[in-house]
C-alpha cells in the first residue's frame, strides 16, 4: 500500500478546508518532516489524500502588525530564521528554529508542524510558549484564535480536528525592557531532540523581573507553563535566594521522566536547574541592550 | 506534472506515495541522487529546489510541480565545487559526494564568502562516513575563493617524516598527490553504485526477515504471497538447490531457517520474495504467515557462557577460547609494585556506510549467474553463491561495483545469494536492496565486549604483568568473530614489552546480530581497555602518562606478548615524540592539567593522550597472498587487475601510482580493474589493512615481471642488453631511441606474446597463536593527543583538537593517506561519543538512523596529522597498513582527556554525559 494516494495542493485556505471537509480520510502535509517519516516508518496509517499547504500564500505570511509578529505558519524555518524582526522581537523564537534539524530540514519544516505534531519538547513550541503566542486557527465554521496549549490534547496528540489548519501565530513583541531566550540540553547518542529544553521571556525593571514566562519540554504530557516557578521570581532581584526557590519551583511543578536510553528523571531535574539559571541569566542580560539579537551565536 | 530539472522542462507523472527522489531516479534515470536513509538524516539525496536545498527522500514528488530542481547532474561541465572537492581528497567512497555539493552550491550561491562555521552549519545534517570533513571544508573554501576570482587554496597532507637513516630514492609518482581515478565520476554524480544499475526485466526483491531472537520456526505459509498479482518466486529453506549454510570462516549461517530449525537473532530470514516492483514484494512479505515457538533469549556473553544458558549452536555457545601466554604470571606479580585492575565495557557499534547493501542477480544465456554487488572480498562471494546453488565456483561471475563505504560490514554476505536464488527461480535479473533500517538489523556489527585488565608494575612505571580476561559478544553466528577476538585478545596488553602476559578471550555466541569485521578489528575495544589502565598507572604512579609509555614501549628487538621479535618498522617512540613536541608547542609542560575556560567556570578543558598498534595482513600463519596482472595496451596505457576491493580507502590510487611508478609512467595512463572475478586474479579479503601491502606488492611485481618481459623482447628484437633498456615518461629507451610504449606493445603482440604479466605475491609467512614466532608480518603504530571540553553541568564533551602521528611504512599516496587519517580519527570520535547501537533482549532499538548517531560534521575537531616512515623491508615501498591503526587510539585519547578534566574515569562506551554529571556530583 503507498503511503497515500492522493496529493492535493490546494492554492488557499478555502480550497484546503474544502477537500478535507469532502474527503473523510484526508490530512494536512506541511513540511512533511515529521508525518512523511511516521509515514514511511510505518508509525502513521497510510492516508488516502494528502492536503499540501505549502501554495496557499496566506501561510506564508511574515508580518510585524502593531504589537505583534504575525508568523504564518507555513513558512520554512529557514525563512523565518532569516527574518529581522524574529530576531529582534521574538529572540527566544529564533534561537529555538535555528537549533531545529540542518539546512535541508529548515528549508521545508514549519512551526505549525512542530505544534500540530504536539510534542512536549518541540523546540518552535516551547519558545512560542514562553513568548505567549496566540494561534489563529482557520476552521469550517470560521477564523479562531486561541492560547498555543489549547492545540494539546497529550503526548503526541493534537487537540485540532481533522479540518482545523493553524494559519498563523500571533507573537507578541518583546518591547524595551523586555527580553526572551531559549536554551537545549542535548545528548550525542540516538535522536536529536532536546533531552530538556527551556524557554524564558522576561521584563525588568531596575534590577527586579517585573514579569516573565518559563516554558520547559519535556515536563509533562504536553509542553508545560512554569507557573508556580514564575511567580517564585516575579517581582524579585535576579539573586541567589529567588533562583533557589525557583528551582524549588519548578522541580515541585514539574513532571520529569525517565526516558529509556535518553535521559532518568535525576538527570533531567538536574538540567531543568541549570536551564534554568542560563536561561534566565540571558534573557536577564539580553533586557539591558535594545532588543537586537543578530550577533546572536547559535550552537547546533 | 510538469517540472523543470537541470534546466529542462520535464514531464512526469508521480505515482501514489512517491518521493522526488524517487522520480529523479528511476523516471529520469538521474541517480547521482543517492540514498542513504530515507529518513531524512544523511542529506545524500539533497537536490536544490527552487534555490534552496531540500532532501528528497522526504519530498513528495507531486510537490515539485512547477518548479525548478538542480541535482548533480545540473551542474554541467565540472564546477568549481567539484574539482575542488577531487583536489582535496574530499573524494573517498563518494557515495555522500553528490549531497555534499549540493548542499554546498547551495551555500555558496546565498553566501560567497562563507566563514568555516558557516559551512559547518551548512553541512550540519550531511553526513561523510568516510568523514573527510575536515578536507570537504577546505574543498568548500577553496572553490569560494575560485568562485570570487581569488587563487584557490592548497591541498592539506600530512608531512612527512622519515626513520633517520632509512632515507629512499627518491620516486616519480609515489607520494606524489594524486587524485583518485574514480573522483570525477564520483563528483559528477555519473558513478555507479549497485542501486544505480538496471536491467531489461529486472525483478526487486525481499526478504521476510523472523523480527524473533529466538525461536524454532513452527510453520510458515508462503501460499497468499504466491498469490498475489505480481510475485514471481517465493522461496523458502527447502528451495535451496545447494548447502543451506552460508559464513566466511565457519558455514553456520543459515540462508534461510527451515521448519522446524533455529532462528538465532531478529535478521535470519525465512523466506525471501522477487516481484514486479519494490511495493509489491513489500505487501508479499506482510502475506507471509510465520509462526514461532518463542526461547530464552541470549543478550549477552557472560549469560552465554553459563553452564544453563541454552545452546545456540551444535557445539554450544563457546565459538572459541583465544589464549595469549607469556612469561610467569605469578612471578610478574610478584615483581610489581603497583598492581591495578579494571574492567570496561565497549559497546556494540554499526558501520553504517553511507551506502545500504544492494546486490543483483542476473542470469546469463550461457547458464552462469552474474552478481553486481558492491563487496570487500568479491572471491568469498562468488564460493557462497556458487554453494548456495550447488554449483561450481566459476559459474558464478562477482562483477564487484564500487561501494558507498565498507569498513569491514561488506565482507559477509547480505543479498548476494538471496537475489541469486530468486533470479535462478525466476531466470530474470533480481534487485535486492537493504533499507536502512533493514540494513541496521542484518549485517554484523562490532564486537562488544567487556575486557578485565590486571596490570603490574615498577615504582618507575615498567611493567611487570597484564593479564586480560576478554568476553566478546559475536552475536548469533561465527562471521568473523573468531579473527576479530583473537586480534583484540593478541592486542590486550598494548604496544608495550611486557615480561610476563596472559590474556584469555571468551569469543560467545548470543541472540544478537552476529558481529564481525569492523575497521579497528577488535583492536579498537583492547585499547580502550589497556590505554585506560594506562593512565590510570600513570596517575597512581605519579608519572607522565607519555613518560610512561615511551619507557614501556615496543621497539626494535622488543618481543611481543605472543613471542614475535620485532626485527624492523617499530614506530611508536618516533610518534610518541611528534605528539609530544605538538602538545608541548600548544600546552606547555602540562598539558594534562585542567584549565578553566575564561569567563565560564563551568567549562573544562585537557589533554588526554594514548598510543596503539595493528597488524597488517591476515596473520597467525594464514596464508596471505594477492594476484595481480598488468597489461600494457596499444595505446601506450597500463592496466592493472586484481579482485581486490575498493571501498572508497583509496586502493585504486595506489596501486595505480605503484605501476605508474614501475613505468615511469603518468598515472593517467593506467587503468585500474578490480574486484570481477572473471577478469581480475584473486587479491584477496580486503580487510586487515593488508591491500596496500600484499595487493600493492602483486601489482609492484607482477609490473616488474611485465617490464622485464617487454625488455626481454625488445632486447631480442634490438639486439641489445635488456640491461640498457629504460622505461622513462612513457617511453622505452633502446640504445637512445625512444619506442613509445604502445609500440612496444606491438612489437610484443607481433612476435606473439602478450604484453601482461601476472604475480601472485606470498606475504612472508606467518605463525599461529601459541607458537612464539611471527605472528604479523608487520605493525603499524600510532600516537594521538585529544583535548576535550568538558561542561561539568550538563556533562557534554566536546573534542577540539586532535594531534596524531601513525607509522605507515611509507606515505605513498598523501591524499589517500589525508582521509584515512581524518575518517579514522572521525570514527574512534564516534566510538568514543556518538555511537552506539542498542539490542535489549535481542531485539534491536537503533534500528533507524536517527537512533544511531555518526559524528557530523559539527563535531569534527580541528586535526593535526603526521605520517611517520619506518619502512617494512617487504612492502611496497616500505609501506604497511594504514586503514585501521588510525582510528584506534582517538578513543582512549578522548576518556583520558576528560579524566584529565574533570576527573572522571569513563570505563563503558559510549561516554554517558549523564554519567559525567553524576560521578562529578558524588566528589
Ligand atoms: C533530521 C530532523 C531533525 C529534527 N530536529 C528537530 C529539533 O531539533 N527540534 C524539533 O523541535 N524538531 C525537530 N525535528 C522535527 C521538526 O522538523 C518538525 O517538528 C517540524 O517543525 C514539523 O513541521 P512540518 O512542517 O515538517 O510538519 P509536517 O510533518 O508536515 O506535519 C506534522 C503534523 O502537523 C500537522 N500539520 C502541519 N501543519 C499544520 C497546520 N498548519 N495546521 C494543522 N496541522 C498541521 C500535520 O498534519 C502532521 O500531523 C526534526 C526533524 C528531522 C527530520
Ligand atoms: S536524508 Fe534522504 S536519503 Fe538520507
Ligand atoms: S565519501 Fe562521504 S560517505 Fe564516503
Amino acid at each position: 500500500m503507498s503511503n497515500w494516494t492522493f496529493y492535493h495542493l490546494p492554492q488557499t485556505i478555502e480550497e484546503a478546508l474544502a477537500i478535507l471537509q469532502n474527503e473523510p480520510h484526508s490530512k494536512v502535509i506541511a513540511g512533511g518532516t515529521d508525518l512523511l517519516l511516521e509515514l514511511q516508518q510505518g508509525r502513521h496509517a497510510p492516508v488516502r489524500t494528502l492536503v499540501d499547504l505549502t501554495q496557499i500564500a496566506e501561510l506564508q505570511r511574515l508580518e510585524v502588525v502593531d504589537d505583534i509578529l504575525w508568523v504564518g505558519a507555513g513558512v520554512p524555518l529557514n525563512r523565518l530564521i532569516a527574518w529581522q524582526p524574529v530576531r529582534q522581537y521574538a529572540t527566544a523564537l529564533f534561537e529555538a528554529a535555528s537549533l531545529i534539524g540542518g539546512p535541508q530540514v529548515r528549508n521545508v519544516a514549519t512551526l505549525g508542524g512542530n505544534v500540530a505534531h504536539a510534542l512536549p519538547a518541540a523546540d518552535g513550541a516551547i519558545a512560542l510558549l514562553a513568548l505567549d503566542a496566540q494561534v489563529v486557527l482557520a476552521t469550517p465554521e470560521g477564523n479562531r484564535t486561541m492560547p498555543l496549549l489549547s492545540c494539546y490534547a497529550g503526548p503526541a496528540k493534537t487537540a485540532l480536528q481533522r479540518t482545523e489548519i493553524i494559519t498563523a501565530f500571533q507573537v507578541p513583541l518583546s518591547r524595551k525592557g523586555e527580553a526572551s531566550a531559549f536554551r537545549r540540553v542535548m545528548r550525542p547518542q540516538g535522536v536529536a531532540i532536546a533531552i530538556q529544553n527551556m524557554g524564558i521571556w522576561l521584563r525588568r525593571e531596575e534590577d527586579i523581573i517585573a514579569d516573565l514566562r518559563i516554558a520547559v519540554g519535556p515536563a509533562g504530557p504536553i509542553p508545560f507553563r512554569a507557573h508556580r516557578t514564575e511567580e517564585a521570581l516575579r517581582g524579585k532581584p535576579l539573586s541567589e535566594v529567588s533562583l533557589a526557590n525557583a528551582e524549588n519551583a519548578l522541580l515541585s511543578e514539574a513532571r520529569f521522566r525517565t526516558s529509556p536510553h535518553r535521559a532518568t528523571a535525576e538527570y533531567r531535574i538536574h538540567l531543568a536547574g541549570v536551564l534554568l539559571r542560563q536561561t534566565l541569566q540571558i534573557a536577564w542580560e539580553r533586557t539591558e541592550k535594545e532588543p537586537e539579537g543578530s550577533s546572536l551565536l547559535v550552537k547546533g | 506534472m510538469e517540472l523543470m530539472v537541470n534546466g529542462q522542462k520535464v514531464e512526469v507523472e508521480p505515482q501514489p506515495g512517491e518521493m522526488l527522489a524517487h522520480v529523479l531516479r528511476e523516471q529520469l534515470g538521474l541517480t547521482g541522487t543517492k540514498i542513504g536513509c530515507e529518513e531524512a538524516e544523511c542529506g545524500a539525496c539533497t537536490v536544490i529546489v527552487d534555490g534552496v536545498p531540500v532532501l528528497s527522500c522526504t519530498y513528495p514528488a507531486a510537490r515539485a510541480a512547477g518548479k525548478s530542481v538542480l541535482t548533480i547532474e545540473g551542474l554541467g561541465g565540472l564546477h568549481p565545487l567539484q574539482e575542488e572537492f577531487i583536489r582535496h581528497g574530499a573524494v573517498q567512497c563518494g557515495f555522500c559526494i553528490p549531497g555534499q555539493i549540493m548542499t554546498a552550491y547551495a551555500l555558496l550561491q546565498q553566501n560567497s564568502n562563507p566563514s568555516e562555521a558557516e559551512i559547518r552549519q551548512a553541512l550540519k545534517d550531511t553526513l561523510c562516513r568516510c568523514a573527510g570533513y575536515p578536507s570537504i571544508i577546505r574543498a568548500v573554501q577553496s572553490a569560494a575563493r575560485r568562485l570570487r576570482g581569488e587563487p584557490p587554496l592548497p591541498p592539506v597532507v600530512a608531512p612527512v617524516i622519515t626513520e633517520p637513516g632509512k632515507n629512499q630514492p627518491p620516486l616519480q609518482v609515489v607520494g606524489t598527490l594524486q587524485p583518485r581515478p574514480d573522483a570525477v565520476e564520483k563528483v559528477s554524480g555519473t558513478a555507479k553504485f549497485t542501486d544505480d544499475l538496471k536491467f531489461p526485466g529486472m525483478l526487486h526483491a525481499r526478504v521476510k526477515r523472523a523480527m524473533v531472537p529466538h525461536a524454532i520456526l513452527k510453520r510458515l505459509d508462503v501460499e497468499k504471497a504466491r498469490a498475489l498479482p505480481g510475485v514471481h518466486a517465493v522461496l523458502t529453506a527447502a528451495n535451496i538447490p545447494g548447502e543451506k549454510n552460508h559464513g566466511l570462516v565457519i558455514f553456520d549461517w543459515p540462508i534461510m531457517v527451515g521448519i522446524g530449525e533455529r532462528v538465532r537473532y531478529v535478521g535470519d530470514a525465512v523466506a525471501i520474495v522477487a516481484a514486479e516492483t519494490r511495493q509489491i514484494a513489500t505487501q508479499a512479505l506482510d502475506l507471509i504467515e510465520a509462526e514461532y515457538e518463542l526461547l530464552e533469549v541470549i543478550s549477552d556473553p557472560v549469560r552465554a557462557r553459563q553452564p544453563d544458558a541454552p545452546q545456540l549452536h551444535p557445539n554450544g555457545n563457546l565459538l572459541k577460547h583465544i589464549k595469549v601466554r607469556k612469561g610467569d604470571m605469578e612471578q610478574g606479580f610478584a615483581e610489581a609494585e603497583v598492581i591495578l585492575e579494571h574492567t570496561f565495557h565497549t559497546a556494540i557499534t554499526d558501520h553504517a556506510f553511507m551506502e545500504p547493501e544492494c546486490s543483483i542477480a542476473r542470469p546469463t544465456e550461457d547458464g552462469r549467474m552474474e552478481i553486481y554487488v558492491g563487496s570487500q572480498i568479491p572471491y568469498a562471494d562468488r564460493n557462497q553463491v556458487a554453494r548456495a546453488l550447488g554449483w561450481p565456483d566459476e559459474r558464478v561471475h562477482v562483477i564487484g561495483q564500487l561501494m558507498g563505504g565498507g569498513f569491514g560490514g561488506k565482507e559477509d554476505i547480505a543479498g548476494q545469494i538471496h537475489a541469486a536464488l530468486l533470479a535462478h527461480a525466476t531466470g530474470r535479473p533480481v534487485k535486492l536492496l537493504f533499507d536502512r533500517h533493514e540494513s541496521l538489523l542484518v549485517h554484523p556489527k562490532r564486537h562488544a565486549t567487556q575486557i578485565r585488565v590486571k596490570m603490574g608494575a615498577k615504582r618507575d612505571g615498567r611493567l611487570t604483568a597484564v593479564e586480560t580476561e576478554l568476553y566478546g559478544d559475536t552475536g548469533a553466528y561465527a562471521s568473523l568473530g573468531e579473527k576479530v577476538l583473537t586480534r583484540a585478545t593478541t592486542h590486550s596488553s598494548g604496544p608495550y614489552e611486557v615480561p610476563h602476559a596472559r590474556a584469555d578471550c571468551y569469543a560467545m555466541y548470543t541472540n544478537n546480530p552476529p558481529a564481525g569485521a569492523f575497521r579497528g578489528f577488535g583492536v579498537t575495544q583492547s585499547a580502550f581497555a589497556i590505554e585506560s589502565m594506562m593512565d590510570m598507572l600513570a596517575h597512581t604512579l605519579q608519572i607522565d602518562p607519555i613518560e610512561l609509555r615511551r619507557r614501556n614501549a615496543l621497539r626494535i628487538g622488543s618481543v611481543t606478548n605472543t613471542g614475535q621479535v620485532l626485527r624492523e618498522s617499530v614506530g611508536l617512540l618516533d610518534c610518541i615524540e611528534i605528539v609530544a613536541r605538538e602538545l608541548k608547542q600548544r600546552a606547555g609542560d602540562q598539558p594534562f592539567a585542567s584549565r578553566t575556560v575564561e569567563g565560564q567556570p563551568h567549562l573544562r578543558r585537557a589533554w588526554g593522550f594514548a598510543v596503539g598498534y595493528k597488524n597488517t595482513g591476515l596473520g597467525g600463519g594464514a596464508p596471505d597472498k594477492a594476484g595481480a596482472e598488468v597489461e600494457l595496451y596499444e595505446d601506450g596505457s597500463v592496466e592493472v587487475r586484481t579482485s581486490s576491493a575498493e571501498l572508497g580507502q583509496g586502493l585504486v590510487t595506489v596501486l595505480r601510482m605503484i605501476v605508474a611508478e614501475e613505468f615511469a609512467l603518468p598515472p593517467e595512463r593506467v587503468r585500474v580493474l578490480v574486484m570481477d572475478t572473471d577478469r581480475t586474479p584473486d587479491g584477496g579479503p580486503t580487510t586487515a589493512s593488508r591491500q596496500t601491502f600484499v595487493s600493492g606488492n602483486a601489482a609492484r611485481y607482477a609490473a616488474q615481471s611485465l617490464r622485464e618481459a617487454l625488455a626481454a623482447s625488445l632486447a631480442e628484437k634490438f639486439d641489445v642488453a635488456p640491461e640498457r633498456i629504460r622505461f622513462v615518461e612513457g617511453l622505452a629507451q633502446v640504445n637512445g631511441h625512444s619506442l613509445p610504449l604502445g609500440e612496444v606493445a606491438k612489437i610484443v603482440r607481433q612476435e606473439g606474446r602478450m604484453p601482461k604479466a601476472f604475480y601472485e605475491y606470498w606475504a612472508p609467512k606467518t605463525q599461529p597463536l601459541g607458537t612464539g614466532g611471527d605472528m604479523h608480518f608487520a605493525f603499524s603504530f600510532a600516537a594521538q593527543a585529544a583535548e576535550v571540553e568538558v561542561n561539568t553541568l550538563t556533562g557534554e564533551v566536546s573534542v577540539l583538537e586532535v594531534i596524531s602521528a601513525i607509522d605507515v611504512g611509507k606515505a605513498i599516496n598523501p591524499l589517500g593517506l589525508q582521509g584515512q587519517f581524518e575518517g579514522g580519527i572521525m570514527m574512534g570520535l564516534g566510538n568514543a561519543l556518538t555511537e552506539h547501537f542498542i539490542v535489549e533482549n535481542g531485539i534491536v532499538f537503533t534500528d533507524r538512523l536517527a537512533r544511531y548517531r555518526m559524528p557530523s560534521i559539527m563535531l569534527t575537531p580541528k586535526i593535526t596529522a603526521y605520517a611517520v616512515e619506518h619502512p617494512v623491508e617487504a612492502g611496497p615501498y616500505g609501506a604497511k597498513g594504514v586503514g585501521e591503526i588510525v582510528s584506534i587510539p582517538t578513543t582512549p585519547a578522548i576518556t583520558n582527556a576528560i579524566y584529565n578534566a574533570v576527573g572522571v574515569r569513563i570505563d563503558r562506551l559510549p561516554v554517558d554525559q549523564e554519567v559525567i554529571v553524576q560521578e562529578l556530583s558524588r566528589a
